[in-house]
């Protein structure tokens, strides 16, 4: 598409918002009201903007975003389950002036990557986390995640979560944040349009971060999941809005590499 | 460095991967290789190159992944219980494709097992060891000079074959000082790799991946990969043999189980008994066809192993039954007696009558 301005009839149209060239022409394959899409699109932005896509490597999870190669117009490699981060520093240190993030659900980042994830984090690995929190397992059926609400009922705990059993929702901004490694950490949600600037700029902020050489980011993403949540699209984005904010605070935690929260 | 000095095996190794060309190695602790991973500390940081202690095996195998995908050459070892835990790994690197180095230094088993040295890891090694149809390469040295110079060839074929290399040697191995000399010359070529993620500048964005849904996808990628593990097997086979020409008697062995039938050859011949020993340097491909080539003159094969028989049966089936095999193992760190060999070669064959005294 050019962006040339056209003439039709008298009067100018000028196109105010393309694809990004970071995202490709694919039909989703994301249920409707899913947040990977919308995270999908706002990276791909973030990519353009900081010119950058030419030489960011992302590593997909296992999760429902392992497609990400579908869709993501930069090198991307599949990392097994949980283990993104270790593939990601080994790039990075491998290729130190290339961009790499890695993007992971909760699952894969918060249960069986948890080694992982607070390693790379404590080395302070100049690498970006996307971490999309939707408080379940969405690739194989909405089983219960560490981030599971307490109460939230999920294919795995019919009866809701409870706490006594199988613990409380974890909270990863808050568990790295006693690290000295991090340099930003930062919570936001994808609860309306304010949150998907604010989502927006959290990851421009990480991405630069690492350009400049500083170190590990992580920008959790609370997301819908509305097929999980057994809710309608908007009514997902409410529980998002109202029940995971509760829980999870939408905040930055670190910032440049000093403790906010 | 002196071109030739004295190293141990898991030392020689490590000096092997560097001069080699590696370009990142990723450990975890464990011993009886510990010292491998201490000497690429050493040496990797002093000439740039990346190391990583990794918290987990599980990690320093995704690290290898890592690099390998960035198109490094990048190596990772450990000892058979680490090896267990980089499985997953292992089977992703294969059927991604990836060249990757693995280096088991096999200690006692199952579980925890001891640090002796053992050969328990033959099957998991040989077979694939991880999940689905997928073969790796198996390299068997049997000295700290092979340490270093099968470290050589894992790198080249790996990148040959885009394929997992693992070089499976033993506590033994490992510990023990030899005389070595030193590779010289450049390390092996490294090839185009234009399926490297170095960022999609110029050309369209490459991914590497191993989930392939798409219909029928997977069946055509599992028969693109058979059919190199066909060619591998055509083209990469490696033994040595020692007086085999006339043997009544064959030995087979590899590793540290290799160099107690080297001296049990010996010893048979000097007492009049035509013994000879195949040695597989390489345990996958495995060396069939020489030994069914050799069978029909033999009156018996000893295999001899740090197992309870595992490579014996690579043995079998190169042989059907048409040779009486004996077999001489050790388990859980014992290694295989002379004796035993010896009295196993006698079983197939007679010492030559000693003349009387005059
Ligand atoms: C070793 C291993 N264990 C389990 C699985 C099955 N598995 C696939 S995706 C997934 C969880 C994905 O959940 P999450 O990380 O929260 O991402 P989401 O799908 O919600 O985006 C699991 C357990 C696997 N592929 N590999
Ligand atoms: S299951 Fe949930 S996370 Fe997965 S695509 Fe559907 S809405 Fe998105």
């Amino acid at each position: 598409m050019s962006d040339a301005p056209r003439k039709a009839g008298s009067r100018t149209i000028r196109s105010l918002y393309r694809r990004p060239a970071a995202l490709k022409d694919t039909p989703t394959h994301y249920c409707p009201g899913c947040g990977h899409g919308t995270v999908h699109k706002l990276l791909a932005e973030v990519l353009d903007t900081l010119g950058i896509r030419e030489r960011t490597i992302g590593i997909a999870p296992v999760g429902c975003a392992v497609r990400a190669y579908y869709y993501l117009n930069c090198d991307i490699s599949e990392a097994a389950h949980g283990r993104a981060p270790a593939v990601a520093c080994a790039i990075k240190r491998c290729l130190p002036d290339r961009i790499v993030f890695s993007y992971q659900g909760d699952g894969d980042l918060a249960a069986i990557g948890m080694g992982e994830t607070i390693h790379a984090a404590n080395r302070g690995e100049n690498i970006t986390v996307v971490f999309v929190n939707n408080t379940v397992y969405g690739m194989t059926g909405g089983q219960m995640a560490p981030t599971t609400l307490t109460g939230q009922r999920t294919s795995t705990t019919p009866g809701g979560r409870d706490a006594v059993s199988t613990g409380g929702p974890l909270h990863i901004c808050e568990l790295l944040n006693t690290l000295d490694g991090p340099w930003h950490i930062e919570r936001v949600a994808l609860d309306g349009p304010a949150g998907v600037r604010r989502t927006r700029k959290a990851l421009t902020t990480a991405f630069q971060a690492q350009i400049d050489g500083k170190g590990y980011s992580l920008i959790e993403v609370l997301s819908p999941c509305p097929v999980h949540m057994h809710l309608p699209p908007v009514d997902a984005m409410r529980f998002v809005k109202e029940q995971m904010v509760a829980s999870f605070p939408v905040k930055i935690f670190r910032q440049e590499g000093k403790r906010l929260a | 460095m002196a071109d030739r000095v004295l190293m141990t095996g898991n030392d020689a190794l490590g000096e092997g991967a560097i001069r080699a060309g590696c370009d990142a190695y990723f450990g975890y602790p464990i011993t009886p290789q510990n010292e491998l991973t201490a000497y690429m500390a050493v040496n990797m940081l002093r000439l740039g190159r990346v190391f990583i202690q990794a918290e987990s095996e599980l990690a320093a195998i995704n690290m290898v992944f890592g690099a390998a995908a960035a198109g490094k050459r990048a190596m990772t070892s450990s000892s058979s219980p680490g090896i267990s835990l980089k499985q997953e790994g292992i089977s992703f690197i294969a059927a991604a494709e990836l060249p990757a180095v693995i280096v088991n230094v096999q200690r006692g088993g199952p579980g925890l097992g001891n640090i002796a040295p053992a050969q328990g890891d033959y099957f998991q090694a040989t077979r694939g060891g991880g999940h689905g149809d997928y073969r790796t390469i198996v390299l068997a040295p049997d000295s700290a000079q092979e340490m270093h110079d099968l470290t050589f060839d894992a790198f080249a074929l790996a990148d040959r074959y885009r394929s997992p290399v693992i070089i499976l040697s033993d506590g033994r191995l490992g510990q023990m000082m030899e005389p070595i000399v030193l590779h010289k010359g450049p390390p092996p070529p490294v090839p185009p790799k234009p399926w490297a993620l170095t960022g999609a500048k110029g050309r369209p964005a490459n991914m590497i991946r191993s989930l392939i849904m798409e219909d029928g996808a997977l069946e055509k990628h599992n028969i693109h990969l058979q059919a190199k593990f066909k060619r591998i097997l055509k083209e990469v086979v490696r033994y040595e043999e020692r007086e085999t020409a006339d043997a009544d008697v064959l030995l087979v062995a590899y590793g540290t189980s290799a160099r107690i039938a080297k001296g049990a050859v010996i010893q048979a011949r000097s007492q009049g008994i035509k013994a000879g020993l195949l040695r597989p340097l390489t345990l996958w491909p495995y060396p069939h066809a020489r030994l069914r080539a050799l069978a029909p003159r033999l009156k018996g094969i000893v295999v001899i192993e740090m197992s309870a028989g595992q490579m014996l049966e690579d043995v079998q089936l190169a042989v059907g039954g048409s040779v009486p095999i004996a077999f001489v193992g050790r388990m859980g760190g014992g290694v295989p007696e002379e004796r035993a060999v010896l009295a196993a070669i006698r079983r197939f064959a007679k010492p030559a009558r000693r003349r009387s005294r005059p």
